[in-house]
């Protein structure tokens, strides 16, 4: 490799396989938590150096303004998530939950994920694209299963078997677009190369590419974590660490939804095929009414906030499959507002749950007398994620329902019950765990604050003022997705 | 030579039909795996026959792995694992043998209707060996299904990576990093699957899925 091939995708794909190996080799703990981070923070950097400077899409690398987008807010919210999970794994280590043998295998997983999404995210072949994700969800099983409690190993085998099963209905999608594109491309790399399927997609057989993105959506769709596909979703929350729980819900699900945004767009580009838009809002109306309901049984509190993914991916899929230009730009806006909000949720739970020694939402009360940073913090989330003015989230879920009053009105109706159920389910955990009597220990918390503090920032400052050069980004990313 | 090539594509992927039928009445382990090493022999021959029509020598890999794998290293590998934890014997079925013959034949039928169909501006071979596939696909999925040991379930997870080998190959010039790539997730999937039925000797005494269902409770 020469020099001119250093750009800032093979960067981002370099710099995490490099630690994986780097961090493999690293006996140490503190050393190797902040090599995690350093090795983060550099991939960060060169994801924004994209902006920049974009390389030219090849037949298996494609960047793009849309996925700019995902790649960037991946790589910071990886970022933030090491530097979360140094503190995190400090405490697991003393209590013992962890041996040094599993951290070091918990951090170079951690790199191996990274190197996964970011290579999916940056794939212009459909068919790296989802080896990629085959990858992401197999790192992401080992690490749920980590802890090795029975009920870990539950988790992951359910989340193994689940994603096994959507992620092989994904590839014989994707085996079915290639039998599609063969007349018309012609035999070889062509076929699965993403541009050139767009470039020639209006030619295609309509009914095989309706097929196609029949087993892609249920596929990549038990990826995102839509109902009915969900079951492997609350359990692989639940029971692996935390900082895992922050990267599932923040990052992967967004990459499977990536997957699912990059067919469609396929679809929409041939006017035979059925419009997937439909197919799309359907799922994500389903999971959302769906996943507000199921909020109120939740006793679990890292449960209690995988219920509230699935509503808030069943939103951002329900936004894309709408379309338009601004419910597009909602669906994107949703989509960063929940990343960087319920990661920060997931820090400051994850903090919780280890001062109180509990996940257990009914044994966790008056966090705001006994540790009033971490109460408050959760209290901000809970805001934020149940979408009161003004954070992002607020502004985001309300051009969803503006634009769907405008395009279809009916729709509206089950989207602001979904929206108001979960607001009342959030709500009242929240006042339990905050407010009144403190329980168990007082015991004072070595929480990592940059984080969270830089999160709820972000989204504070996106539910106030949206700079307009940000605006117009958006607006021309939702633009492309027509 | 064309009518002979199209018959022996064709009587393989429907040989990989049958035997995924024959994985489905099995109910005990051992010969679950016999049916299972049996299956991988006919993909292998199925893909081998593809190369030589097709004249993609880059195929025969894929048959050897199919061959070498799946037919000897995985079935071998598992057969001790069912020794060591001893449950050779175990008869284990959620659903009964009727009912479950019944919804794999309706699956079969379906996938036939469904891809016939769709595919009719296809090539006749490329088309038929589709639909087979999408029939050990499906019946992969209804073996895990109605099996509840973990081992009857991942060996439905594996013939219906089968299938859609059998697809992947039936898609004439596919890419061979396609073919590399399942290859290798399979092997990467035996691996997680291995540690993890280790994992859960070590809390249990079965590899009974259902025991791990009582943790589940009160928690729901």
């Amino acid at each position: 490799m020469n020099l001119s091939d250093l750009n800032g995708v093979t960067l981002i794909l370099a710099i995490p396989a490099a630690s994986a190996v780097v961090l493999a080799l690293t006996p140490g703990y503190l050393v190797s938590a902040r090599l995690n981070m350093l090795s983060a923070f550099l991939t960060f950097v060169s994801a924004l150096t994209l902006f920049a400077h974009k390389p030219d899409t090849g037949s298996y690398i494609l960047v793009d303004d849309l996925n700019i987008v995902f790649i960037v807010l991946n790589t910071f919210v990886a970022f933030t998530t090491s530097v979360f999970s140094a503190s995190y794994i400090a405490h697991e280590l003393e209590i013992g939950r962890l041996t040094p043998i599993q951290l070091r295998f918990y951090h170079t997983m951690y790199q191996v994920l990274l190197f996964a999404m970011n290579l999916a995210l940056t794939a212009n072949n459909i068919g790296l694209m989802w080896v990629a994700i085959e990858m992401a969800t197999l790192t992401t099983v080992i690490m749920v299963g980590i802890y090795r409690t029975p009920e870990a190993i539950e988790a992951a085998w359910k989340y193994f078997i689940l994603g096994s099963v959507g992620i092989a209905l994904a590839l014989f999608g994707t085996i079915l677009v290639y039998m599609a594109a063969r007349p018309v491309v012609g035999e070889g790399l062509g076929g699965m190369d993403w541009t050139v399927l767009l470039a020639h997609v209006s030619a295609f057989d309509p009914a095989q590419l309706n097929l196609a993105f029949v087993f892609l959506m249920l596929g990549y769709g038990t990826k995102v974590g839509l109902a009915p596909l969900h079951a492997w979703l609350p359990d692989a929350h639940a029971e692996g660490p935390t900082p895992i729980s922050a990267v599932l819900s923040g990052l992967l699900l967004n990459v499977a939804l990536y997957a699912v945004l990059r067919f469609k767009l396929l679809l929409d580009a041939n006017s035979g095929a059925i419009a997937p838009g439909p197919l799309m809002a359907i799922l994500g109306l389903v999971s959302l009414v769906f996943a507000a309901f199921m909020l109120y049984r939740r006793r679990d509190i890292k449960r209690m906030f995988a219920y509230s993914s699935i509503e808030h991916m069943g939103i951002i899929a329900f936004a894309f499959g709408i379309g338009g230009p601004l419910a597009n730009f909602a669906g994107l806006l949703h989509m960063i507002m929940h990343s960087l909000t319920k990661s920060a949720i997931f820090f400051t739970v994850g903090h919780i749950a280890q001062v109180k020694g509990t996940q257990t939402i009914a044994d966790i009360r008056g966090l705001t007398v006994s540790h009033p940073l971490l109460g408050w913090g959760l209290v901000v989330g809970v805001f934020a994620i149940a979408g009161l003015p003004p954070m992002g989230i607020f502004m985001s879920e309300f051009l969803v329902v503006s634009s769907t009053f405008a395009r279809e009105p009916w729709l509206a109706i089950p989207l602001v019950i979904g929206l108001l159920v979960a607001f009342g389910a959030l709500l009242l955990r929240l006042h339990g765990m905050a407010f009144g009597e403190p329980s168990g220990s007082n015991a004072p918390v070595k929480a990592s604050w940059a984080p969270i503090a830089a999160h709820f920032a972000l989204v504070l400052m996106a539910g106030i003022y949206l700079p307009p050069p940000l605006v117009a980004w958006f607006q021309h990313v939702a633009s492309l997705l027509r | 030579m064309k009518g002979l090539a199209f018959d022996l594509a064709h009587l393989l992927a429907g040989g990989l039909v049958l035997v995924s039928f024959m994985l489905l009445y099995q109910d005990r382990l051992y010969s679950l795996l016999n049916v299972f090493a049996l299956q991988a022999v006919v993909l292998s021959l199925s893909v081998a026959w593809q190369a030589y029509v097709q004249g993609a020598p880059h195929l025969y890999v894929t048959a050897a792995i199919a061959l070498v794998f799946k037919a000897i290293v995985i079935p071998v590998a598992l057969h001790r694992i069912i020794a060591r934890l001893g449950i050779h014997r175990e008869i284990e079925v959620v659903v009964s043998l009727g009912p479950t013959m019944i919804a794999g034949m309706a699956l079969v039928a379906l996938s036939m209707v469904v891809m016939l169909r769709v595919t009719a501006e296809a090539d006749p071979l490329a088309r038929e060996d589709l639909a087979f596939a999408l029939s050990v696909v499906m019946l992969g999925l209804l073996m895990m299904v109605t099996r509840r040991n973990a081992v009857s379930q991942v060996i439905g997870f594996m013939s219906l990576e089968n299938g859609l080998i059998l697809a992947a190959t039936g898609a004439k010039g596919m890419p061979l990093v396609v073919e590399i790539s399942v290859a290798f997730s399979v092997l990467v999937a035996f691996i997680v699957i291995g540690v993890f039925l280790f994992r859960i000797r070590e809390r249990f005494d079965t590899v009974d899925v259902q025991a791990l269902d009582r943790f589940q409770e009160g928690r729901r």
